[in-house]
């Protein structure tokens, strides 16, 4: 049975596309085909993260309008044979994609693939709530903070109401991932606590995964973090809310602070997070 | 009981019983096609009022402006609607005689007193309200068990309670004006509104903020107070 993800925020810049491509890589490690798909038309960034920017010819925007078939704009993966992608286009913007075509592209991915995870835009127009219409699951990234946790909730409701399933009456199962996560600044109570964002959003937490460094050095690869350092926290976080979604009951590690040793403190350094 | 011929049954005791109802009174106008399509909408809004209830046709009106005709026409289109007809008043019997409705003449006796069907008068929502959506009720209260996330708003004609926290905005009495109240467990709302006044958070500031609260009218002026 295909599973339709959609990973959206609202707002911009809290992990929507990195979150896509870990995840992903981490479904396909498990053994899962899966296709990760951008609909951010005109600001493409999956293609980049998944270092498939130089081997585009058609995108999504092509395969909605009928210049080209599904099978010649999907990209596959050179690491996993089980992951592919489906870029969006650079050149047009959102107003190329219609409902209707989308929804025929998802049918056909759902003939070959066990999850469809749909890198959502920022924002609430079009972009987003197409990426949205037809997903069975959504999982809502959301940074610790304030204005994130306001456009996460605002999401939420859109989920709620502009998805097919909310209008055919089914329950949407909606998950957060709480990302960039600094456990320094939580525990010094300038960072929002795990608990207080949870008792805002209130819908199921999928994974907590820690401010890191691997993030910007796996997207300047071109690599997926959890490809790129599978051993590092983050990797890590990515890896255990992956097997959420199949099903696995995995415990939530919230990140701690690592552990400095005495040197570490004396010059100022900041030890790799345990 | 009455002494009977030798040989004969006695007769019952026959009881009797009274019951009171309230019939409903209608006096339709021209234009009827209006008047008829302002009915349907009562009806469909509070179908449980009309529900059985006796009426009392008042053809003044409409045999008026429309003729004897009207008659008809009105008295057709109410059976039509599945009311029951219990009297007519305000025509001839001369003008009802031969039709089905011969034996309504007269009308009813009775006084009349003042009478609106109400529609629902509260609204329940279970679930949280999320940011950016509007929930608008002026048929009376919403009760809300949930939160109402910053960035919402909940707009009623009568009291709003919020078992919860209120983060949004609330806006009370649109129909009721100032006796209308909001009442919720956690304050900590960006704006609250009873009938025409209104107060953003910083007007009432940080003591009463996360505590249960409730916002009402006051002698002309808005105040909020702890509930603990």
């Amino acid at each position: 049975m295909s599973k339709v993800l959609v990973v959206t925020s609202g707002k911009g810049g809290v992990g929507k596309t990195t979150s896509s491509a870990a995840l992903g890589a981490a479904l396909a490690q498990a053994g899962q085909n899966v296709v990760v798909v951008d609909f951010d038309v005109g600001l493409r960034n999956l293609d980049l993260v998944m270092g498939a920017e130089r081997r585009v010819i058609f995108d999504l925007v092509n395969v909605v309008q009928g210049d080209a078939k599904l099978p010649q704009a999907l990209i596959r993966d050179k690491r996993l044979e089980t992951l592919w992608l489906l870029p969006a286009s650079q050149t047009r913007d959102k107003e190329a994609l219609t409902e209707e075509g989308v929804g025929k592209v998802i049918a056909e991915l759902r003939e070959r693939f066990d999850w469809i995870v749909c890198d959502s835009p920022a924002g609430i127009e079009k972009g987003a709530t197409l990426a949205m219409r037809f997903a069975d699951l959504a999982v809502v990234v959301t940074n610790p903070e304030v204005s994130s946790v306001r456009d996460s909730d605002r999401i939420i409701g859109l989920l709620d109401a502009k998805t097919r399933r909310a209008e055919d009456g089914e329950p949407m199962e909606k998950h957060l991932l709480l990302t960039r996560y600094d456990p320094a600044r939580a525990a010094r109570g300038e960072m929002m606590r795990v608990e207080d964002v949870l008792e805002i959003l209130a819908i199921p937490l999928l994974g907590v995964t820690p401010e890191s460094q691997d993030v910007l050095t796996a997207s300047n690869v071109g690599a997926p973090v959890t490809l790129h350092n599978p051993a590092s926290p983050v990797a890590k976080a990515y890896a255990d809310a992956a097997r959420r979604l199949m099903g696995e009951d995995v415990a939530v590690r919230t990140p701690v602070e690592p552990r400095r040793s005495l040197l570490d403190r004396l010059l100022g350094r900041k030890a790799a997070a345990a | 009981m009455i002494a009977a011929a030798e040989g004969a049954r006695p007769l019952p005791q026959i009881r009797f019983r009274n019951r009171t109802f309230m019939a409903l009174v209608m006096a339709p106008d021209a234009p009827m096609g209006d008047w008829f399509a302002a009915l349907d909408r009562e009806l469909a809004r509070a179908p449980g009022f009309f529900q059985g209830r006796p009426v009392v046709v008042d053809l003044a009106t409409a045999l008026a402006e429309g003729g004897p005709v009207a008659a008809s026409v009105v008295l057709d289109g109410l059976e039509a609607r599945g009311l029951r007809l219990a009297g007519v008043e305000g025509a001839e019997p001369s003008l009802l005689a031969g039709t089905p409705w011969a034996r309504l003449a007269g009308g009813l006796p009775g006084r009349d007193a003042d009478a609106e069907p109400a529609g629902p008068s509260t609204l329940l929502i279970d679930r949280p309200v999320r940011s950016g959506q509007s929930v608008v009720f002026e048929g009376g209260d919403v009760t809300i068990v949930g939160a109402v996330a910053s960035g919402a708003e909940v707009i009623a004609g009568g009291s709003i309670h919020v078992y919860g926290p209120l983060r949004g905005r609330a806006i009370a009495g649109l129909r009721a004006g100032p006796e209308a109240r909001i009442f919720c467990s956690r304050l900590e709302a960006e704006l609250v509104g009873v009938d025409r006044l209104y107060r953003v958070a910083e007007h009432w500031g940080a003591s009463l903020h996360g505590r249960p609260a409730q916002v009402r009218c006051d002698r002309g002026a808005l105040r909020l107070s702890a509930l603990d």
